[in-house]
């Protein structure tokens, strides 16, 4: 624990405000708090709930302001007061190398065969838990291939599926409340799943008819629901990523027990709102946890294409912000890292990264076809040794929780459920035309009450133009 | 930059400004320029609404063109604040802010700045609630950028970019032409359950001071005024350029031209029955604007009122705009739509 150099509000330093606000270095709030190392393992700030802390003083301690520019510490050690807090001087030439000797090392509790690891630090989960989150993932799974199959089929326009990453998805939201608010992107159907959203539910949104909660406006996978705090996907990339941290900081000033959590892929880390987002909630002090679904594929640009730093836990320290590296497969790895992040998040009031290293099994879509840019034995090897489901339940297994017989009675009941769901939603009407023009406004403008009225006397004219199963 | 534009703007008279102003409301109020109406209306937004904040790049201190003066002071640091230098962030944060129920009214320091943020608010602002079937909004946004020439700004201080935001369904764009305009207009964009791109003239900033009223009021969206009434041509602006056009009106009237000036307030979604009502009663029509004329929002009235009037329209419309450079630094005078083309383009309009 190198660095301790926050200090009471009462500790204000004239020179360094003037110092910050004559030569603009940075901004008058906090800014030393980065500058503070917290180890991993440090305990969240007991008797604190939901500190609002932004604006207390954060200065460097009164003796080392005392004087103007550099001096000396206690070892001889020549240092200069900066924003920020004391900055040693070295003689050396020494550039910080741009990696680490050693890649940072990837958290988990279950090996490849669902063993658990000796001494292994973990959230310990109940039966119950346990045996929802092994469920809740064979359900995704099944909803994914039964979808999947329906597009090949022609019956659905478009679908991606979360084959590989079913872990991340369930564990995840199992390790979360229902009040935490979630930016998803489009391959984290399992957070909805998790939340009571049902098959029904996906399907109708997939089919885009009357049931959706979209009406109809948005492709397949662009699920979104109010009740369960599930903001609606959208398909630009790490977009959601500001958002989160905006809704966060609402949380944060609403002192709520609650924090924002925000999906993304490897790739949208290289998009500027990735950036924006980790340093805007850094600076604001937002409980937001950030998750990195690494699953090694930007459709079909492989990390390596992506970024040059080890992964992307790397780059919340550049920031100030807590990161880990998570097996992503390991559904305990990952319930036990989220549970963890969000005691930080909104205990401390403070922003965490999670990397979770994963594979994506399916193809980017079903506009994709992966096997072109990747080895189908790659594939089949993620599939078999890191699968995420078979691990967890050998573990739930070995606990007595979980049987053959479970098994097969689930996955019966889910995929009757499904093609049921599906049957439904298929023959479920499509949404009246009048829903093409509500919702850009709270209330249509005159220019859009006029094209629904040109719209309709052209259907009038020219019916043979327009799909006959949109309800006028 | 900001220290040198609000030191040296180019001096221009307003003769008639604040008559028009008048009439919009026969309430009077202290003289205020721009800058400080906008102020006062952020004072009244962040004390009526306890859920509304204040942010933006130099914010805390009170803005390079001091419009959230006081702000910090009055109502906090964490409901006005400073944010990184970043207009991605600052939207998609005040999107996320809005989002949970808040009023986050934020501050693009230029609108020539506005650009990395234009997929936040085209992606995601623009289509919040559209795209979740209402179940989501992001309604309490309002972003305020600083638009227009002063005279020396150059490529990256004089932009007008309305036109770009006019193409996007789910947002409004307003523009005031003055102070009292401005504190009511930026009330009304405050409150609007829709996201909102609020285009401040900043060469009025300090420039133009007229009456405005002390207390809480709002002018409604989408409604276009007729600031000065006339029978020969309408002319049709927003912003900064209608003061340059009422100088045209006057020259005009000196020649026996009389001229019917409209400022649109709004461009998105605008009102078109006022300008349509107008040109059939003139028969011809002027517009007039700063942005570059290709693409510019006057194509988009010129279109319309074509459509519109089309038998009655005497002459073809006209549009005096800037023109289809970047915005030039010492050719600025050659580039602007001045009072002189402005009065060119309505003698020639009027005797075709």
């Amino acid at each position: 624990m190198a660095l301790h150099l926050r200090s009471s509000p009462s500790l204000k330093s004239t020179f360094l405000n003037i110092l910050r606000q004559n030569l603009g270095f940075g901004s008058r709030s906090h800014v030393t708090r980065h500058i503070r190392q917290n180890l991993p393992h440090d305990p969240p700030l007991r008797g604190s709930q939901n500190p609002i802390r932004r604006f207390c003083n954060t200065m460097a301690e009164p003796e080392t302001l005392s004087s103007f520019g550099q001096h000396e510490d206690a070892r001889n050690h020549q240092v200069m007061d900066f924003p920020g807090g004391k900055v040693a001087f070295t003689p050396e030439i020494r550039f910080i190398s741009e990696s680490d000797s050693e890649r940072v090392p990837c958290y988990r509790v279950l090996d490849d065969n669902g063993q658990l690891i000796t001494n292994s630090q973990f959230v310990q989960v109940s039966e119950e838990v346990a045996v929802k989150i092994y469920s809740d993932m064979v359900t995704l799974q099944i909803m994914d291939n039964i979808f999947y199959e329906a597009q090949r089929q022609g019956r659905l326009s478009f679908y991606a599926t979360a084959i590989g990453e079913e872990a991340i998805n369930i564990a995840s939201a199992a390790a979360l409340t229902p009040q935490d608010v979630i930016f998803p992107q489009y391959r984290e159907p399992g957070v909805l799943l998790w939340r009571g959203f049902t098959l029904q539910e996906f399907a109708n949104q997939c089919f885009g008819n009357k049931s959706d909660y979209g009406k109809g406006r948005q492709m397949p996978v662009h699920y979104g629901s109010n009740k369960l705090n599930y903001f609606t996907v959208s398909a630009t990339i790490a977009t959601q990523l500001p958002n989160a941290v905006g809704a966060a900081y609402s949380l944060k000033m609403d002192r709520k027990d609650a924090c924002a959590v925000t999906y993304f892929g490897d790739g949208g880390t290289s998009e500027g709102d990735f950036h924006a987002a980790l340093n805007f909630a850094a600076v604001m002090e937002a409980p937001v946890i950030f998750i990195c679904r690494n699953n090694g594929w930007a459709i079909s640009t492989p990390t390596s294409d992506q970024f040059r730093s080890d992964g992307v836990v790397v780059k919340g320290r550049a920031y100030g912000i807590r990161s880990i590296r998570v097996d992503g497969n390991d559904a305990l790895a990952m319930y036990s890292a989220v549970h963890t992040a969000r005691g930080m998040a909104i205990s401390e009031q403070r922003p965490i990264l999670i990397e979770a290293l994963t594979y994506r099994v399916g193809h980017h879509s079903t506009s994709d076809d992966s096997t072109r840019y990747r080895s189908a034995d790659e594939i089949e090897w993620w599939n078999k040794a890191r699968n995420p489901l078979s691990r967890f339940r050998t573990w739930i297994e070995s606990n007595g929780w979980w049987s053959d017989e479970a098994e097969s009675d689930l996955r019966s009941r889910i995929k009757k459920e499904m093609l049921e769901a599906l049957r439904v939603a298929e023959k479920t009407e499509k949404p009246n035309l009048k829903n093409m023009f509500s919702d850009v406004y709270d209330v249509p403008p005159s220019n859009l009450m006029e094209q629904e009225l040109l719209v309709r006397q052209t259907i009038d004219s020219h019916p043979q133009d327009y799909p006959t199963d949109v309800p006028l | 930059m900001a220290a040198l534009l609000g030191r040296s703007f180019r001096k221009m008279s307003f003769p008639s400004l604040s008559h028009g102003a008048r009439r919009v409301s026969t309430e009077t109020g202290k003289p205020l320029n721009l800058y400080s109406a906008i102020n006062q209306a952020l004072h009244i937004a962040l004390d009526t609404d306890p859920r509304s904040y204040v942010f933006g790049e130099d914010v805390g201190f009170g803005g390079v063109f001091r419009c959230t003066t006081g702000l910090a002071e009055r109502f906090g640091k964490n409901r006005v604040f400073n944010t990184p230098l970043c207009e991605q962030g600052i939207v998609g944060f005040g999107i996320g802010l809005a989002a949970m129920g808040n009023r986050a009214v934020v501050e693009i320091q230029f609108a020539d700045y506005i650009y990395p943020a234009f997929d936040q608010i085209v992606n995601e602002a623009a289509k919040f609630r559209y795209r979740s079937g209402n179940q989501f909004n992001c309604g309490g946004l309002t972003i305020r950028a600083p638009y227009g020439a002063v005279g020396h700004g150059g490529h990256y201080h004089s932009q007008s970019p309305e036109a770009f935001f006019c193409h996007v369904p789910g947002i409004k764009v307003v523009i005031p032409r003055s102070p009292r305009e401005a504190k009511g207009l930026l009330l009304s964009c405050i409150r609007d359950p829709n996201p909102v791109v609020f285009f401040e003239p900043k060469w009025l900033y300090r420039q133009a001071v007229e009456e405005v009223p002390e207390h809480d009021y709002m002018i409604p969206l989408s409604e276009a005024e007729v600031i000065r009434e006339g029978n020969d041509i309408t002319l049709v602006g927003w912003g900064a350029q209608l003061t340059i056009m009422e100088q045209a009106c006057l020259d005009a009237e000196k020649e026996g031209i009389s001229c019917e000036l409209i400022d649109l307030k709004t461009l998105l979604p605008w009102d078109k029955e006022t300008v349509e009502a107008s040109v059939k009663k003139t028969g011809r029509l002027l517009i007039s604007h700063e942005a570059p004329v290709t693409g510019g929002f006057g194509a988009e009235i010129s279109a319309t009122i074509l459509e519109r009037c089309f038998l009655k329209l005497e002459a073809p419309v006209s549009r005096v705009c800037g023109l289809d450079t970047p915005f030039p630094l010492v050719f600025e005078p050659f580039y602007m739509p001045t009072k002189n083309k402005i009065l060119d383009a309505i003698k020639s309009t009027v005797n075709y």
